[in-house]
């Protein structure tokens, strides 16, 4: 199967982005921790990504608020988790 | 920028906070539900079963009214393999019954209406805000909450949190730990629409009769996970989970097994030609009764699934969340009318409620079921799904070999892939942990 581009998916959702305001910030590392590395496989939006000098960095725009990367990523130091401010984020319809 | 006080603040209008608000504000308590989405509902997520009987101890008429989808008439139970499905299927003409026992939800729009109900109860509720710090005194007894609106604490009596399983401020609060990796899964779902008369003839059904599937095996690939597929009015649910703590030592995406999910030979023929209107993703608390945190303390409770209180051997969390929310309702409800304070020990009525009921007996029940499935998974989850579907083939194929000889083979491969004494011990542990 080729590979699922997860970019479709979530341009079916609603979000109410939260300009210059991310909710979600990776601490600066000059390596990954396991846990930081596995959430660019592990986040359902996609939103962690390897950049070319090996660093993880994240786009929270796609973020579906579940709370995965907060709970491998936070207690390590790796992350900084936090509500969007009331109103932003992904706003489902279905849920 | 609200200076009254308020008997109760319930954070959050999931299931577990309206259940809570409503129960609070009809027996006149003075509440104030705060919610961080747009409208209650909007940021919740769920496979989407609503058991009755937990409504119905709230709202005894909630079916005039509730936006129901489907009443369950039928559940498959799947173990899969990579191209075959076996199955325990059961179905009733009994559940067409004049109060039937179990529906498909849409969350956004029921929790929408379950927040109507509660403020025509009087539970004020605003939404659009993110409370973002539980205030105490300088004795460490809360009594209110901070919010992103500008303003000072709002007061009260005491909290009710029921900000679902990423709830940050009972841990911010010390009052819980964050949950564990291996105590919660992850699952991604979407939502396929299709008009009602093509699912009423794909999943054989009647009017609003509706079907649940939950499917097992090589589709978690090792993982401690399911999948399912769920009837709606005029769509689908479909999705899949697994343990955070084994997704995160494998090379799988979660929306690649959704993707591959979705195209199992056994799947994509009840999905053909639909459209996918949402793609969602949820933890869902599977510690069960062992990562159950402290319950109760001075100036709060905490409800639902930031209790950790979902049972996933039988897939139910919503009705544990309602009940959770209800019975603590209950609980502050008597300490207030004795005109007592909201101490840990006076609240800690709300845990003898929870004790009597079925939550505390049903988690207790499964307490070691979470621990097995996860140090078991690779022979629950790939082994044995594969050894069924041999074993069926067998037994269905006809092709000149003898009876004698299939059951034969189909023995051997059991006891050749597990050995008897593993199987033996597979049976024991699964049994010993039921119990």
């Amino acid at each position: 199967m080729a590979a699922t581009r997860v970019e479709e998916k979530l341009y079916q959702n609603r979000y109410l982005v939260d300009a210059g305001r991310p909710h979600i910030k990776i601490n600066a590392h000059t390596k990954p921790s396991d846990n930081l590395l596995a959430m660019t496989k592990l986040c359902p939006a996609g939103c962690y990504a390897e950049n070319s000098a090996g660093q993880v960095e994240i786009t929270a725009d796609g973020c579906l608020e579940c709370g995965t990367c907060r709970i491998l990523c936070e207690s390590s130091g790796d992350i900084v988790w936090n509500y969007p401010r009331g109103g932003y984020g992904v706003l489902f319809k279905f849920g | 920028m609200i200076d009254e006080k308020f008997d109760a603040i319930v954070i959050g209008a999931g299931m577990a906070g309206n259940a809570a608000a409503y129960t609070m504000a009809s027996r006149g308590l003075k509440v104030l539900q705060l919610e961080r989405g747009e409208y209650p509902g909007s940021k919740n997520v769920q496979g989407g079963i609503l058991y009755a009987d937990m409504l119905e101890k709230i709202i005894p008429n909630f079916r005039e009214e509730a936006p129901l989808e489907r009443h369950l008439v039928e559940q498959r139970f799947w173990m899969m393999t990579d191209r075959s499905h076996t199955a325990l299927q059961y179905r009733s003409d009994d559940f067409n019954e004049e109060k039937p026992n179990r529906y498909t939800i849409i969350r956004s729009q029921f929790d929408r209406w379950f927040s109507r109900e509660a403020q025509s109860k009087g539970a004020i509720v605003i939404s659009e805000t993110t409370v973002t710090e539980l205030v105490s005194d300088a004795y460490g007894k809360v009594i209110g909450v901070l919010t992103d609106r500008r303003g000072g604490t709002i007061f009260a009596d005491v909290v009710v949190i029921a900000e679902g399983v990423n709830g940050l401020l009972g841990t911010r609060a010390g009052l819980r730990e964050a949950p564990k990796a291996e105590h919660v899964a992850l699952a991604v779902k979407e939502m396929h629409f299709l008009p009602r008369e093509t699912i009423e003839s794909r999943f054989n059904l009647v009017g609003d009769e509706g079907v649940v599937i939950e499917a097992a095996g090589t589709i978690s690939k090792g993982m401690t996970g399911m999948g399912f597929v769920y009837t709606n009015k005029e769509s689908v649910s479909v999705g899949l989970g697994c343990l955070v703590s084994d997704f995160a030592g494998a090379s799988e995406t979660p929306y690649g097994l959704l993707e591959a999910f979705k195209s199992h030979p056994s799947i994509k023929p009840l999905l053909e030609g639909s459209e996918v209107k949402e793609y969602a993703a949820h933890l869902i608390p599977e510690g069960g009764y062992k990562a159950i945190p402290e319950l109760v303390g001075d100036g709060w409770v905490v409800v639902g699934d930031a209790a950790q209180l979902n049972n996933a051997i039988h897939r139910e969390g919503s009705n544990l969340a309602m009940t959770s929310g209800r019975l603590a309702a209950e609980a502050i409800f008597q300490v207030k009318s004795r005109r007592e304070p909201m101490t840990k020990q006076n609240l800690s009525l709300y845990k003898k409620y929870l004790e009597e009921s079925f939550v505390m007996k049903d988690l207790k029940k499964y307490k070691d079921m979470p621990e097995l499935l996860h140090t078991q998974a690779k022979n629950y989850f790939l082994a044995y799904p594969a050894l069924l579907s041999n074993a069926m083939e067998n037994y269905l194929r006809v092709d000149g070999t003898p009876k004698i000889e299939k059951e034969k083979a189909s023995v051997r491969a059991f006891v050749k892939e597990r050995k008897w004494t593993g199987l033996f011990g597979d049976a024991v542990r699964l049994a010993r942990a039921w119990r």
